[in-house]
């Protein structure tokens, strides 16, 4: 019984850490979009395993590719883990999505090999980029729709927009996500620093923001279509897990796998 | 024949419809599997629940359907039906030209049926043209740059190879040029988002009409300023569609989108029949205007029964010299029938 409380523990912490790794082209986590179907511990050994799905069998692999590294990488940094298994399931490139992430290479030159030669690390940052355009854009019609006139938004600090409250759901989840890719991308470090520059770093002029905002509506058009159809084919396709032979685990609770219990289906409950 | 709450009829060409065949005895191997059952998740996932339909229909439906679907239940008065071969998948082919055409035969003034080939077949492919000119007199092609042919996972439209078979079309009068840039199944090596290769092969080919499926989203902004930039490139509607039920707003924005950069007389209806059915798009497309914000973005471009009706009909009719008055006429002479169950 205590094995099963740590696992269950061990379990949650490594959700937790999933929860920074996002499907590079939606930039939403892989835990919430419900790619990861299963987390399981050797307690004898600390070594963890990582199973995770995609909406169809035709999602591109380089997708898969990222994501798989991603988890690989995730979980390796949590210091009590010792190895890890990560296993792409019912994809048309899941064998070799599973060999480059488990082989013991390193992950450019797996990821050179199986997708035309591109660069690992190049296509990251094409997707780091998308990922701030959409957040950006999410920032900026919040403080739009709050009535902020453009020149004022233009010339925001960043201490002047960690002072803005913001009460809609989405706008207060993106928020601290924004800001944290301004920071790890060094493009507003102090609190005096513009809080909307460009990707390049440049400050925007009031008779520039229209066309911009078009540019980044543009940028989430794009990747909404894909978001939608992800989470559409995503929701028929994960009704089809089956609950281990030991019962539901943690990621089952979490993903909402479990069923409720019917008491109907039982004629003994009703006599 | 599709008749608004006040009563005018409007013309209904259904640029993008299928006549497939993606049932288990005619799967080749697990990628026929997932490829009909991705269709069938797009099916699920994005009609409203009135319109489900049970998975072995889908996978393989009856002539007789197709009829009752399109024109009897359905608002279409000429459908358009592609053919994708995906051979590597299907033993007898997806959706084949003689088995479309055979369908299309019992009610010929109805249906335009499209052929298909791939450049990579070198020398066959044009034979095949020059077949299915002969045999079909195909007005247009279906060209699915993502599809497997053995190594290859994908071809671009300015490849060598394919520009031989644009050539050949030009020359038989083959004009009409569909390509699939849309959601992706999957090529490895190919980004099958990519839209540029439009712009060389609509440079390139000027007497050719390039209708780009799925109006290239996901790189809709890309696709837009290809399109704007080329005359002969056209916007299909297939795949967009169904967002007017499940995300209206989000339909807007790309309507709004496609008004603004390439304009009113190059859009085309498509349901993408079987995955969706026209009846309930055309339904919805005819009730829906852009929301006022989003307008606002482009300078108040607006979905006016006007533009609706080119949109529906009368652009596709253009590009398939369909007279509407003589082919309107034609079909109140042969007014649907119930087919026989």
């Amino acid at each position: 019984m205590f094995l099963k409380f740590q696992e269950t523990e061990l379990v949650a912490e490594i959700w937790d850490c999933l929860e920074h790794v996002t499907d590079p082209e939606l930039d939403e986590p892989v835990t919430d979009m419900g790619f990861v179907e299963k987390i399981s511990v050797d307690q004898q050994d600390n070594r963890v395993e990582v199973e995770f799905r995609l909406p169809t069998y035709w999602c591109s692999p380089n997708f898969a590719f990222l994501m798989a590294f991603d988890i690989h990488n995730a979980v390796s940094r949590l210091p009590w883990v010792t190895g890890v298994g990560v296993t792409l399931n019912d994809h048309c490139f899941a064998d070799r999505v599973n060999e480059g992430v488990n082989g013991g290479r390193n992950f450019a030159s797996v990821f050179s090999e199986f997708c035309e030669g591109e660069n690992l690390d190049a296509v990251r940052l094409k997707f780091l980029e998308k990922a701030y355009m959409r957040r950006q854009e999410v920032m900026l019609l919040a403080l739009k729709a709050k009535g902020y006139p453009a020149a004022e938004i233009i010339g925001m600090t960043l201490e002047g927009f960690d002072a803005v409250k913001f009460c809609d759901p989405v706008s207060a989840k993106e928020k601290p996500r924004y800001r944290s890719l301004l920071m790890s991308r060094g493009l507003a470090e102090s609190p005096s620093d513009p809080a909307f520059p460009t990707w390049k770093g440049e400050r925007l002029t009031e008779g520039e923001l229209g066309d911009y905002m078009a540019r980044l509506r543009g940028v989430r058009i794009n990747m909404e279509f894909n978001g939608a159809l992800c989470r559409g084919l995503q929701s028929t396709r994960y009704k089809e897990v089956e609950i281990g032979k030991d019962g539901p685990g943690l990621i089952d609770f979490i993903q909402n796998r479990v069923p409720p219990r019917d008491v109907d289906r039982n004629p003994l409950a009703t006599t | 024949m599709f008749k608004t709450k006040s009563g005018k009829e409007i013309f209904i060409v259904d640029g993008h419809t299928h006549f497939w065949d993606g049932s288990p005895e005619n799967q080749s191997n697990v990628h026929g599997k997932q490829f009909i059952d991705c269709f069938y998740a797009y099916h699920t996932n994005l009609s409203p629940p009135e319109q489900l339909w049970e998975k072995a229909r889908f996978e393989k439906y009856s002539e007789d359907d197709v009829y009752r679907d399109l024109f009897i239940d359905g608002p279409d008065d000429v459908a358009i039906i592609q053919s994708t071969y995906l051979r590597d998948f299907y033993k007898n082919g997806f959706s084949s030209i003689e088995r479309s055409t055979s369908m299309a035969s019992r009610h010929p003034e109805r249906f335009i049926v499209n052929g298909s080939f791939d450049p990579r077949d070198g020398e066959k492919a044009l034979e095949y043209i020059h077949y299915m000119k002969e045999n079909f007199d195909i007005q247009g092609v279906k060209m699915y740059t993502a599809e497997w042919n053995g190594e290859s996972k994908g071809w671009a439209l300015n490849d060598p190879a394919a520009y031989k078979c644009f050539e050949l079309c030009d020359k038989l009068g083959i004009k009409n040029i569909h390509v699939h840039k849309g959601p992706t199944i999957i090529p490895l090596n190919k980004d099958a988002f990519d839209v540029h290769d439009v712009d060389h092969a609509a440079t390139d080919f000027q007497n050719l009409n390039w209708i780009i499926e799925h109006c290239g989203l996901p790189r809709l902004d890309d696709f837009c300023w290809i399109a704007t930039q080329e005359t002969n490139v056209y916007a299909g509607l297939a795949v967009a569609m169904p967002f007017i039920f499940s995300r209206p707003r989000y339909f807007g924005e790309v309507m709004a989108e496609l008004l603004w950069w390439i304009g009113e007389d190059k859009i085309l209806f498509g349901s993408d029949y079987a995955i969706w059915t026209p009846q309930w798009l055309v339904e919805q497309f005819w009730e829906y205007q852009i929301p006022e914000d989003i307008s606002a973005e482009r300078s108040g471009v607006q979905l006016t029964d006007e533009i609706k009706e080119k949109i529906l009909g009368l652009n596709a009719a253009i590009l398939y010299d369909i007279d509407v008055e003589a082919k309107k006429k034609q079909l109140s002479g042969a007014p649907v029938q119930i087919a026989a169950e």
